[in-house]
């Protein structure tokens, strides 16, 4: 399979290529596995905007921080506490005294919220796959003083905007195979017919991801932009058509900020009219202008996670990479979510030397 | 987080099912499932929910590759750590349905 990676980059008779992942558990692997030492030298696999927790973006952290400064309850998946926002993360607040609540699902923020009989607020991240427990739970009921502060976000619109960054050059995308089991990979044929780009869903074993790049840059050297399924045990085309129903009734597409990216169209999912009574936006005043009383840490000015998350730069390309940023003291998204390329770099070496010896 | 773990249903009621993962008895809903789920069939669970009823012909692969992981790695793998997580998800069987 390395045999045939190299062989068919060689035949692009051209360097480098560039094609970009937009999976945490995909660089996970890549990384672990030492992927990228078998990788010939013109072959740049990038990680792109693959990391829900890092993506989520700054001012979606101080809506959260302002609230629980307001003394609600907040409840989020882990690594989202010690996020930083503009100048403070959750996990900072509890410090002064908020109360923030760990959780692993959204059912568990019910069951938070009944217990505590107080407002709970559930700061809710993640990719459309996370997206649809957040909508099964709310169609089945939440209790009253449970509201969701929505920061979920839709990954095929950010492909298109990455597509036409032009520091990227990105000729092809491997699709994260568990993400594409909700929407189906049909989802990526208007990308592929508008921006003629090859579109590989793939999993996450380390056989699954070279024989993904193997099949991408065939269809990048034959011209040939198509989207092609190598995770067949695990997607379809349709997708899961019930997790679709849920996920659409309850939410809908809005454009708005992803960390890194600028401004995403459609790219972020948000509670639909009818459930605006559970929106957290509206059901509290969120003043963001009562954190402008603090300053920013003066290292988050030299953190570069956005042009990571953008894949225009690699973690080493950082200064703080390592050295003041670490997972104990992390100053960027980057390094603390474990789908972090930060993180997965200083875990598990990233781009380890001997790729560029070969 | 868009990672979906594997786990063999024990038991069906309503919308919840009892999954066992790997000797770990847990409730998975069932709310978005693609297909119908019985007892017997394996599924993948995300943040608590189950996303997919594995077919059978692809259920000894999909075990294999979760088995190697948890085995290889140490507590502090990222990989080992997201799965573990994911099972942390699911629901306590012994406590009252919500």
């Amino acid at each position: 399979m390395v045999e045939a990676l190299a062989r068919v980059t060689a035949e692009l008779g051209r360097a480098p290529v560039s094609v970009m992942h937009v999976c945490g558990s995909h660089e996970q692997a890549i990384a672990k596995f030492g992927l990228r030492t078998t990788f010939p030298r013109s072959l740049n696999v990038i990680m792109g905007p693959g990391c829900p927790v890092c993506i989520t973006d700054t001012p979606e952290v101080d809506e959260g921080v302002v609230l629980a400064r307001q003394g609600v309850h907040i409840a989020t998946y882990g690594d989202m506490v010690r996020v930083p926002g503009t100048v403070m993360s959750l996990a900072d607040t509890q410090a002064d005294g908020a109360k923030i609540h760990i959780i692993y699902s959204a059912g568990q923020a019910v069951d938070l919220a009944k217990q505590l009989k107080e407002p709970v607020v559930f700061f809710a991240t993640g990719f459309e796959t996370t997206a649809v427990a957040t909508a099964a739970v709310i169609l089945k009921g939440i209790p009253d003083n449970l509201s969701i502060l929505s920061a979920h976000k839709y990954i095929p619109p950010v492909m298109e905007i990455v597509a036409e960054m032009p520091e990227t050059k990105v000729e092809g995308f491997l699709a994260a195979g568990h993400a594409a089991a909700i929407t189906g990979w049909g989802v990526f044929e208007p990308f592929v017919q508008r921006h003629r780009l090859p579109v590989v869903v793939a999993g996450f074993e380390p056989l699954d991801i070279l024989a993904g790049l193997v099949r991408l840059i065939e269809l990048v050297r034959d011209r040939a932009p198509a989207v092609v399924n190598m995770f067949p045990r695990c997607v379809t085309k349709e997708g899961n058509r019930p997790a679709q129903e849920q996920l659409w009734r309850v939410f809908r597409p809005m454009g708005g900020r992803w960390r890194g990216i600028a401004h995403v169209p459609n790219g972020n999912l948000r509670l639909r009219d009818e459930f605006a009574h559970l929106d957290a936006r509206r059901r509290f005043t969120i003043d963001l202008t009562s954190l402008w009383d603090y300053a920013p840490p003066a290292l988050a000015q030299s953190c570069i996670c956005g042009d990571i998350m953008a894949g225009i730069s690699s973690p080493t390309d950082c200064t703080l990479f390592g050295k003041e940023c670490v997972p104990e003291k992390p100053v960027g998204a980057c390094m603390v979510s474990s789908e972090g390329a930060c993180r997965i770099w200083r875990q598990y070496g990233g781009h380890p030397d001997l790729g560029d010896v070969q | 987080m868009c990672l979906g773990v594997p786990g063999k249903v024990v038991e069906v009621n309503g919308n919840t099912a009892t999954v066992d993962f790997w000797g770990v008895r847990r409730q998975v809903f069932l709310d978005v499932v693609d297909e119908p789920v019985a007892v017997g069939d394996y599924i993948l669970n995300h943040v608590g929910f189950a996303i997919r009823r594995i077919p059978e012909s692809e259920i000894a692969e999909t075990l294999a590759l979760f088995e190697q992981l948890l085995q290889d790695s140490d507590q502090d793998d990222l990989m080992a750590r997201d799965v573990r997580g994911e099972i942390a998800a699911t629901g306590d069987p012994n406590r009252e349905p919500s």
